[in-house]
């Protein structure tokens, strides 16, 4: 198995053959993404607990979310989800040129999807809805509003950063595809991404609802 | 000289670049091994400056404070820097894809990583100490760790770095044993010491990930005071304990799973037996891992948690001794009608089995609810988690270390200096633990600076214990040391082994196997195979 | 049952109406428990001297599996271990139901003392609580920083002690003595001085003591109510009356001194220095300690305050 003839560049030496590598990768990143699971896991913990200690609170903050911007940003990273699929796509059938515009699209939806975020962000700022003892709003009845917006900060903090970290390797995968590195021979690298993107939006789709609709 | 070293992984490729950019296993095993016997070493002077306080009551050598940092420094370098990381990272590292017949782990890249992970996580730590030593005890409990004005934030993210150095470990041994294994090593003729790290893996890659997020949250605590565990906002720090338990009660599997795979490897070498009761001991390391996860809570049985969680999370306690239980006896039953010798591996390998039995009975005391109470937070805590973590993790290292050391440097050490020093071991942590039961059940508050006279004599005994422990230490390092430089060279199988890592030169040549080998027998066919050592 | 007084060596004398059960329980496990350390310990033992190597190696000819045996030494252990199980849970149970007759006690730990209210009797006392015997007690306890726990060996009790919520425990002590009270939970400097007294008395002497507490009352002289009130009060905790550092400045010689304090500027320890870091005690700290001390307002009445007052004023290099 060691003298196999055909050696391709991206074949490491302790796998016997390209296949084994690729499943392998995949593996991999499944149980990297469980991990993720779990880290996000705890956040939900802490949300479900506090949330049912204090419902009266949670219901009265978070109508305090903009439930308008949470929506199109949904409807953004979705989007970018199709992007990235499609741009595996393009890949597998070796359209590498088609396959770096999606890239790029997904980039450019992550960017809106961020953007979107700032002004969230800077909107509840302004207003003092912030985390722990930088607290100021007066506005939300109930018992210690301000552990909502703890969680809210820190739960969409978090996705935030996957964002961002998302950005940079989808950014490194766009230079390689322009430069020709992957074809329909290889593309394990942008369907390990893909994978990892999916997840970040499923992350929202439940961070959504359960921070901006139900409370 | 010694052709096997000259063109063994250690000597090629040459140059410390090659070192510090290696992908090969071996190479950051053996780094791995360095740096957790360098914290080894700075744990234990911890904790000899712990028991030499303890000699007297009232000050002895150092005040409250530096008792106080002195403890949280002995258990949070022991238990994240040098026990989760010593088998599986190490020796794990180093033997794993020798065992199971492959060229290196699936990610070799990854591995380094997680290396320099963990040495950013150990500078991290260091960074810790040098500041202002944190007193917090290894546990972070809010909102002590969250009041506390010593250095809790870089020492906690210390523990958060270490985190991910671990999970990729995980990560990597879980994509290495499904999809590297060679051509006819199926899963039950595995090396039952595989096993052992895959079901160590699994929790690392599932547990971790959890104490990380706690971490952050406690971190952002302390700098943002988002409230989430501070009572004093609406928090709440039962909570905190909760998270942190759902980590470290698995994490107590992680330190001690990778060992029960080792004593399985060297009961059956130095008695010359199969093992007994192969998928038991394969088994019940699964089950083990599985059950983990859902006894976090007994660790909090007085912490004013509901009845019904009490008796729910102490029946689950009760369920994990079973399967640990069916291990001790599947060992002793493989040493009847064995071929027993006594080399050092054997002695540690013996001594775990006294140990281990130790430290799992006395987990009965400890999980039975009405007995919990009084026990609690006593020095019977203390001597349990030191019996199961100390007399078990650390004497089936070193049963590992002794028994894959030939293999690793190609060098053997000094048998009869091998013997004093795991006799004194033995000997020196029985003295200074087995006392501790007894302070415990008497009574004897854990973390405690000052004691009551009535507790001096006990306290006195298990210090001079630890000096004897120490001194077993001293003299495993003289000779280890020595054996570098003036050792034998053993052949490629000095202790008759039938796994695989035997077959290749020691040490073994940068790419281990010149061709991958088909596995037709079992790890332990002693029945079927009269093996020569040479 | 009868109480064992003397103890052993694993446990100390039991004095209270639980402790009997819950040492039944502990001696259950202990023998069950050195059984299976015997079984092992002996049994390896035996095999490794008994098969030890001979010159020549053979085959191994044993078998690796045995139901039989596998079973054997499953099932044992699962029906001992669910044996401890039940009786584990049932005297958990019986120390978590409190008795309805039970006197009501409200425990506040902090930094490093225990105080002790009597709700009803309108009494409080630090450090020291004092019981009847064979009188269940309730206490209700809560903490004003960290955590701590609540730990009387003697009694076999053992409950943490929240910040943000009250626990409860109860106990009914069997005989009269004086026990050890310890807080199980790591809490920082103070920790291993954070030891009070549980006192079982008998009924007479428990109502003499409610009347008579308030550390003697109006007629002792005031540095005598203040030396009482040092140790009462638990400031020897951390404050020494010998000139040693303690987590706080040591009393002696400091009434009247110039010290300077955590913010730069310089005091002088007069009456109303003391007066105010008795009541106020962060307010003004002292430079190289840290602002770790409870204010004992509502804990002093108006004369022990004096008293401690003039005590310090005692201790004179």
């Amino acid at each position: 198995m060691a003298n196999t003839p055909s050696h391709p560049f991206y074949l490491q030496h302790h796998f016997s053959d390209a296949q084994q590598q690729k499943d392998s990768a995949k593996f991999g990143m499944w149980i990297f993404l469980l991990t993720e699971i779990l880290l996000f896991g705890g956040l939900f913990c802490a949300y479900a607990v506090f949330r049912a200690w204090n419902h009266e609170m949670f219901y009265n903050a978070h109508l305090a979310l903009d439930r308008v911007l949470g929506t199109i940003n949904t409807f953004i990273l979705i989007t970018s989800s199709l992007t990235m699929a499609l741009a595996i796509r393009g890949l597998q059938v070796n359209k590498a040129r088609q396959a770096a515009l999606y890239l790029g699209a997904t980039l450019v939806f992550a960017a809106i999807f961020l953007v979107i975020k700032y002004f969230e962000y800077e909107h509840k700022i302004h207003l003092g809805q912030l985390p722990g003892k930088y607290y100021t709003y007066t506005g939300v009845a109930g018992t210690n509003p301000h552990i909502f917006f703890s969680i809210y900060f820190v739960m969409t903090g978090l996705h935030g950063l996957h964002i961002v970290g998302g950005m940079i390797v989808i950014a490194m995968m766009l230079v390689n595809t322009l430069r020709g590195k992957y074809s329909n021979e290889y593309y394990t690298p942008v369907e390990l991404i893909g994978l990892y993107w999916h997840l970040v939006d499923l992350i929202w789709i439940y961070l959504f609802p359960f921070l901006y609709l139900i409370g | 000289m010694n052709a096997a070293l000259e063109q063994s992984y250690l000597k090629n490729p040459k140059g410390l670049t090659s070192w510090l950019f290696t992908r090969d296993h071996k190479r950051i095993g053996l780094m791995y091994l360095y740096a957790i016997m360098f914290f080894f070493f700075l744990g234990g002077v911890f904790a000899l400056l712990i028991r030499l306080e303890l000699l007297s009551p009232g000050k002895t050598i150092m005040s409250a404070d530096q008792y106080n940092q002195a403890f949280t420094l002995h258990g949070a370098i022991m238990i994240f820097l040098f026990i989760i990381p010593a088998i599986p990272a190490a020796l794990g590292n180093f033997i794993l894809p020798l065992l199971i017949g492959a060229r290196d782990v699936a990610f070799p890249k990854l591995n380094l990583a997680s290396f320099y992970i963990y040495v950013a996580g150990a500078l991290f730590a260091i960074y810790s100490i040098i500041t202002g030593a944190v007193d917090t005890g290894w546990t972070f409990y809010t909102p002590y760790s969250t009041e506390s004005t010593t250095s809790v934030i870089s020492m906690t993210f210390a523990v958060f770095i270490l985190g991910f150095s671990s999970i990729f470990t995980g990560l990597n041994f879980i994509v290495t044993i499904h999809k590297l294994r060679a051509p006819g090593l199926t899963w039950f003729k595995q090396p039952l010491f595989v096993w052992g790290l895959y079901a160590t893996a699994i929790i690392q890659v599932l547990a971790t990930p959890v104490l990380s997020i706690t971490l952050v949250l406690l971190i952002l605590e302390r700098v943002f005071g988002i409230g989430i565990f501070d009572p004093a906002m609406g928090g709440d720090p039962v909570l905190y304990q909760h998270f942190f338990w759902f980590y470290s009660h698995p994490a107590v599997y992680i330190m001690i799973l990778p060992g029960m795979g080792i004593i399985s490897e060297t009961i059956t070498v130095f008695s010359r037996k199969k093992i007994f009761g192969y998928n038991a001991i394969a088994f019940s390391s699964l089950a083990i891992a599985f059950v983990s996860f859902l006894v976090w809570g007994h660790h909090m049985f007085t912490s004013g948690q509901s009845e019904i969680a009490a008796m729910i999370f102490s029946f689950l306690t009760f369920l994990v001794g079973i399967p640990s239980g069916i291990k001790t006896f599947n060992w002793l039953a493989t040493l009847y009608k064995g071929q027993i010798s006594f080399e050092a591996p054997m002695i540690y390998t013996l001594s775990f089995l006294f140990l281990f039995t130790i430290g799992g009975l006395t987990g009965i005391f400890l999980g039975a609810l009405a007995l919990n109470v009084h026990l609690h937070d006593t020095y019977f805590v203390v001597a349990h988690f030191h019996y199961v973590m100390m007399g078990g993790t650390v004497m089936a290292f070193l049963a590992g270390l002794h028994y894959w050391w030939p293999k690793i440097f190609g060098r053997l050490y000094n048998e009869t200096a091998a013997k004093i020093g795991a006799i004194l071991v033995f000997v020196g942590f029985n003295m200074t633990f087995f006392s501790q039961f007894i302070l415990g059940s008497q009574g004897m508050p854990r973390r405690y600076y000052n004691y009551l006279d009535q507790f001096q004599p006990l306290h006195a005994f298990s210090s001079f214990g630890s000096f004897v422990l120490g001194i077993g230490f001293f003299v495993m390092l003289v000779y280890l040391v020595h054996s570098l430089f003036k050792g034998k060279t053993p052949g490629y199988n000095p202790w008759g082994g039938l796994t695989l890592e035997w077959t290749v030169p020691s040490p073994p040549p940068p790419h281990n196997f010149d061709k991958i080998p088909e596995i037709t027998h079992g790890p332990y066919d002693y029945d079927k195979i009269l093996v020569k050592r040479n | 049952m009868t109480p064992d007084t003397t103890g052993t060596l694993f446990l100390p004398p039991q004095s209270s109406t639980l402790a009997g059960e819950v040492d039944a329980l502990f001696n259950f496990v202990l023998y069950v428990s050195i059984v299976f350390f015997l079984i092992i310990v002996l049994g390896s033992a035996y095999f490794a001297l008994r098969y030890r190597k001979r010159r020549t190696e053979q085959l191994d000819t044993a078998p690796s599996h045995s139901a039989a045996l596998e079973l054997a030494w499953t099932i044992i252990p699962v029906i001992l271990v669910f044996t401890t199980f039940f009786w584990g849970f049932k005297v958990y149970l019986k120390m978590h139901i409190v008795p309805k007759d039970a006197i009501e006690v409200k425990v506040t730990a902090q930094k490093w003392f225990w105080s002790f209210d009597y709700t009803k009797e309108n009494v409080n006392s630090v450090n020291e609580l004092v019981v009847p015997v064979n009188k269940p007690v309730q206490l209700t306890m809560s903490s004003t920083d960290v955590i701590h726990s609540f730990y009387v060996p003697g009694f076999r009790i053992k409950m943490d002690v929240l910040p943000n919520r009250y626990t409860v425990t109860w106990f009914e002590a069997s005989n009269p003595g004086s026990y050890d009270l310890f807080c199980s939970e790591y809490c920082g400097s103070g920790h291993s001085e954070m030891i009070g007294k549980v006192r079982a008395v008998s009924d007479r002497d428990y109502k003499e003591w409610l009347d008579s507490v308030g550390l003697g009352g109006e007629e002792i002289p005031l540095i005598e109510l203040g030396a009482k009130a040092y140790s009462a009060k638990a400031c020897n905790t951390c404050h020494s009356i010998d000139g040693r550092p303690g987590i706080g400045p040591s009393f002696k010689g400091h009434f009247g001194s110039q010290q300077k304090m955590a913010d730069g500027t310089t005091v002088t320890v007069d009456e109303n220095y003391v007066r105010e870091s008795i009541l106020n005690p962060n307010a003004k700290v002292v430079q190289g300690y840290q602002s770790v001390m409870p204010s004992y307002q509502g804990l002093l009445k108006g004369r022990e305050i004096d008293a401690l007052i003039e005590y310090i004023k005692s201790l004179q290099e």
